[in-house]
């Protein structure tokens, strides 16, 4: 039975299982899609477990899809970072299905509705896409992934219908459609001078020059256009705050780590070597710029969920800071590899916190049926739990202890200082600060003792979906060891040794 | 021989005059129409380059579906679209900025294409090896559908989410019903007449296109396209009217390709040891690609048809 269970097709099912689940909603129709959803949805943290024992006991999962060998076939390939997306993925979308039932479950009595077909085969493909990207060995089966992303991510921006969502997402999509463009561009381009797209014959073949060169710069600009990294950050506020909260919570806590994600292959599986002082100080200072851009934005915004939108891009920012810091001064550190690990929980830890609050969010515009911050006085009264969870996921992005979020900026402070990059530290610390400020900003209306005009009641159990997310998001700061050994099954060496 | 280089040195500027044409013109249906003939060229110049597969994947998807699209969405802009351009065009600084952002960019595409390696790293010789093991002539089914199908799976689905995008514009009220605004066609017209003649001709092109795949240039998508451009002309010509999205026979039609081909996938599990994979006995692998291409043909020509068609708006007749 254990061996059975090693050798199970764990990391094809995370791909395929969605897929067919969402090829399936279509014909069963509005009436039962959510039902079918959610038992799907419900499978994903036991397969996402499945595959990280396998991990556990056999070291990284490699698969030849169709039993072609690259760089003939497409490989998957699993390793502890793999594995640590799966499952936050798996979680997160598991709470956020729960939380869609209020707005797109049909109602008694009522016929197939557009939303209440459509969000679910939209969402069962984002999780599906994710899990492609997660897995992904193959450059241009990477490009697929992507575009399998964007395509479900774009109609949940709008599945509402209304005309400002159909303005963010049409954004949306223009930014990421021209992200996926220069990310073929390379792809083509680093084909060409190599003849094979496997990431990992890819890093042992590749020779600096100009296609190279070239390849890194177009890849790298278009994947920073998909995660919304300032400068080019201009169409996620909007649609984030448009779509409906479920959608936002996955947009925001998983949708731009999939890019992110595909940088860092790019930047520390594929190309480490080249990746020169230059490239990765100018994203240290980009990540340096967004956080603190974003952050001061977040704090001047009137509805909450602007705000939450515009501290996706200020929290995003913090990612960007693994690559100057990556291997730096590693002696002096408790742990090796302590930016790496350290960017990587910091995007787990923000996914967990980021979703607890749009769903928090969602709750909110049900219970009072809108989310200008000022008018939420006597929240607190009136959905105490759904505070609480806010309250602890925003621990996790101040970076307090104790939390996922304190871990995570921890370790890369530690990484700036033991390297004496000491200047990295100043956004992080004023980054922590301004979190603090535009999360006292959201609670403090919410906790005054307002009269609280007519708040539609909201159950328990609706507010607990959130609590758990943020509750999760904390023990990552209890436990953090389990993630970190996790994390160090087929980390790329880089990590360790940094890029250049 | 001198003619053919003849043709490209033709053929080159017209390409690159149609692609200016199509960015630099102010009028909108003059942008659509160079489009749609810079994307017929561009066919001609994969046919030079001998890649048979992508000319035809080209003239019947970038220059006919993707025009066909691009003159729709023309026809429904109308108005709004001319208040929108009103606002003006966007700065002299952030043009010339944009300008010399675009011409970097080209650059710096063009030295590292002049430096790729001569003859370039490929795999066109492993494919050819592993080809006849599959049953299969066309290097290019081999890899969409064997080789690569992994790809090709999530394709089908992009293509499938693309239509759910396009649904998911439609009014709450028209929900569940036709697609489209109802067409007219006088009975003893011209489009009426064209509808009624080259349907039979298309069905049988586009199953041949699809059939002989596995060996020459064809396959599902190409084949998908033509069966789709037939059923456009039937509804356009007002013989047929296209489906209600709530039929359940539709919804089969849409799904039916890319679950038929995650079915055999998982079949490949037991059979051949791998997802995706086929059984390494003789003569098997040939028949479930041409079942799993059969599937896609179905679901990408009715994929296909609906985007043209547009989202729902009336209630079904």
């Amino acid at each position: 039975m254990a061996d059975g269970l090693a050798d199970g097709p764990w990391a094809e099912l995370l791909v395929a299982l969605p897929l067919a689940g969402m090829l399936l909603a279509l014909p069963l129709g509005g009436r039962q899609a959510h039902r079918l959803a959610l038992l799907v949805l419900a499978a994903g943290p036991v397969l996402a477990l499945l595959l990280a024992a396998q991990l556990w006991q056999g070291g990284v999962v490699g698969v030849a899809l169709g039993g072609f060998a690259a760089p003939l076939g497409i490989a998957l390939r699993a390793d502890g970072l793999s594995v640590l997306m799966l499952l936050t993925t798996a979680v997160v979308l598991c709470a956020t299905g729960l939380a869609a039932r209020a707005g797109f479950a049909p109602r008694p009595g009522q016929g197939e509705t557009r939303a209440g077909l459509l969000f679910w085969p939209l969402l069962l493909a984002l999780w599906g896409a994710l899990n492609a990207v997660f897995l992904g060995n193959d450059l241009f089966n990477l490009y697929v992934a992507l575009e399998l992303l964007t395509l479900a991510a774009v109609p949940l921006v709008c599945i509402e219908g209304k005309p400002e969502a159909v303005a963010a997402a049409l954004r949306y999509l223009l930014f990421a459609l021209l992200g996926s463009v220069l990310y073929l561009l390379g792809a083509a381009l680093l084909y060409g001078a190599h003849g094979t797209l496997d990431i990992t014959l890819l890093a042992a073949r590749l020779q600096p020059g100009p296609a190279t060169w070239m390849a890194g710069a177009l890849m790298t600009a278009g994947l920073l256009a998909k995660t919304a990294l300032y400068p080019l950050h201009l169409w996620l506020p909007p649609a984030h705050a448009a779509a409906p909260a479920a959608a936002s919570a996955v947009l925001s806590a998983l949708v731009v780590k999939a890019s992110f994600f595909i940088l860092l292959r790019l930047w520390f599986d594929v190309m480490p070597a080249l990746a020169g002082l230059g490239g990765a100080t100018l994203l240290g200072g980009l990540g340096t710029a967004a956080i603190l851009a974003g952050s001061l934005l977040a704090l001047r915004q009137e509805r909450l969920k602007l705000a939450i939108a515009y501290s996706t891009m200020a929290q995003l920012g913090y990612l960007f800071l693994m690559f100057p810091l990556a291997g730096g001064g590693t002696e002096a550190q408790p742990w090796s590899a302590g930016a790496w690990t350290g960017g990587v929980l910091h995007a787990v830890s923000h996914a967990l916190a980021k979703a607890a609050m749009f769903l928090v969010a969602g709750l909110v515009l049900q219970a009072a049926g809108h989310d200008r911050i000022r008018a939420l006085q006597g929240l607190g009264r009136a959905m105490p739990v759904a505070v609480f969870a806010f309250g602890l996921a925003g621990l996790s992005l101040m970076g307090l202890p104790p939390s996922g979020g304190f871990v995570a900026k921890w370790l890369l402070l530690t990484a700036a200082l033991a390297s004496g990059q000491w200047w990295w530290a100043v956004p992080m610390l004023a980054g922590g600060l301004l979190a603090a400020g535009y999360v006292f900003r959201l609670l403090n209306p919410a906790l005054s003792a307002g009269e609280g005009q007519g708040w539609r009641p909201v159950r328990r159990r609706w507010q607990a979906i959130p609590l758990a997310l943020a509750l999760l998001s904390v023990a990552l700061g209890l436990a953090p060891l389990l993630p970190y050994l996790l994390l160090g099954l087929g980390r790329s060496p880089a990590a360790e040794e940094g890029l250049g | 021989m001198t003619a053919l280089y003849l043709l490209d040195l033709v053929l080159v500027p017209a390409i690159l005059l149609a692609a200016c044409t199509a960015v630099g013109t102010r009028d909108r249906f003059a942008a659509v129409v160079s489009f749609i003939v810079y994307g017929l060229l561009l066919a001609i110049a994969w046919v030079r380059l001998g890649a048979v597969d992508v000319a035809l994947a080209e003239a019947a998807i970038g220059a006919g579906l993707t025009g066909v699209l691009l003159l729709g969405a023309l026809a429904r802009m109308g108005r709004r679209a001319d208040e929108a351009a009103a606002a003006g065009p966007p700065g002299r600084t952030l043009r010339l900025g944009a300008a010399a952002l675009g011409a970097a960019v080209a650059a710096g595409i063009a030295a590292a294409v002049l430096a790729l390696p001569e003859p370039a790293p490929q795999l066109s010789g492993a494919v050819a090896e592993a080809l006849p093991a599959l049953g299969l002539g066309n290097p290019v089914t081999g890899v969409l559908l064997a080789f690569r199908g992994y790809d090709t799976l999530l394709e089908a689905v992009v293509l499938l989410l693309a239509l759910l995008g396009i649904w998911s514009l439609a009014p709450d009220p028209a929900w569940g019903g036709l697609p489209g605004l109802r067409h007219r066609a006088r009975p003893e017209g011209v489009l009426a007449w064209l509808g009624r003649l080259l349907p039979p001709v298309g069905i049988v092109v586009g199953l041949y296109v699809f059939w002989v795949g596995a060996d020459r240039p064809g396959g599902a998508f190409q084949a998908g396209t033509i069966l789709a451009a037939v059923w456009i002309l039937a509804v356009m010509s007002a013989l047929v009217e296209p489906p209600a999205v709530r039929s359940l026979a539709l919804r089969l039609a849409l799904v039916a390709g890319p679950a038929l081909f995650l079915a055999v996938g998982f079949a490949g599990l037991g059979l051949a040891g791998a997802f995706l994979g086929y059984p390494a006995a003789a003569g098997w692998a040939k028949p479930l690609i041409l079942l799993v291409e059969a599937g896609l043909t179905l679901s990408i020509a009715a994929t296909l048809a609906l985007l043209v068609a547009g989202t729902p708006e009336r209630a079904a007749g």
